[in-house]
């Protein structure tokens, strides 16, 4: 390994988890705010939102960096949501809350991705003109 | 060490960079496997601490913190979407209800292990 991998494989180790770091502690705020279904529900489908605009933006306009996107995607997103939450949440409430947890969560997480891509898509068109 | 906020980050940051190791080990060309694979091992970890009834802290740390940021809602929503537009919808049912069923099943498992 030459020196300049193993300082890019040290400058991803500490990406990602900073990242983690604020990531972890704004689901944790939003849980204060927001405690119990709700504010997993909020992080998850807003994170759903801001991950799918970030994807699909590297795909249109590429305004983001790779240690940016790896900070903002993979560090701070992905921990920011939660499955492991969701899932105990939707197993220790009334079976039809939790039934409806999972279809809510799911379809405006799902929905978040694809309004981010639309977001992504316009700023494209934006900058073309 | 017993400030929330440095609790559940480096909690966050142990759970961001074992999910980042995961993906960089586990190879999803056609089903995303690395996801389902720390959704469901988080979602079983969540479940022996918060079954389990460990201190405080400890549900900080581990549960919030490396569990949460473990696990990922954003990056299984982009891999779903993506599966559908890429005309795989029976691939993407399979990987959304087997997600949940196969989660809510570890974490009963953890229940029967601990509680």
């Amino acid at each position: 390994m030459t020196d300049y991998e193993w300082f890019a494989g040290i400058q991803v180790v500490i990406l990602v988890a900073i990242g983690g770091f604020l990531g972890a502690n704004a689901r944790f705020g939003v849980g204060l705010v927001s405690p119990g279904l709700s504010g997993t529900f909020v992080a998850n489908v807003t994170g759903s939102f801001v991950l799918g605009f970030v994807v699909y933006e590297a795909m249109y306009t590429d305004y983001l960096t790779d240690r940016s996107r790896l900070l903002v995607s993979t560090g701070f997103l992905s921990s920011y949501t939660t499955y492991s939450t969701f899932a105990y949440q939707t197993v220790t409430v009334e079976p039809l809350v939790g039934l409806i947890n999972v279809a809510a969560s799911y379809s405006c997480g799902f929905a978040g991705v694809v309004l981010g891509r639309w977001v992504a898509l316009r700023i494209r068109g934006g900058s073309r003109e | 060490m017993s400030d929330p906020v440095l609790l559940v980050g480096f909690g966050g940051a142990i759970g961001a960079l074992g999910r980042y190791t995961v993906t960089t080990l586990v190879e999803g060309e056609r089903f995303p496997l690395s996801t389902f694979l720390v959704n469901v091992l988080g979602s079983f970890l969540l479940g022996l601490v918060l079954f389990a009834d460990v201190a405080e802290s400890i549900q900080l740390f581990v549960g919030v913190g490396a569990c949460g940021a473990f696990t990922t809602f954003s990056t299984f929503s982009v891999d779903t979407v993506r599966l559908v537009e890429e005309g795989h919808v029976r691939t993407a049912t399979i990987y959304a209800l087997g997600n949940v069923l196969v989660s809510v099943t570890a974490i009963g498992i953890a229940w029967v292990l601990v509680a």
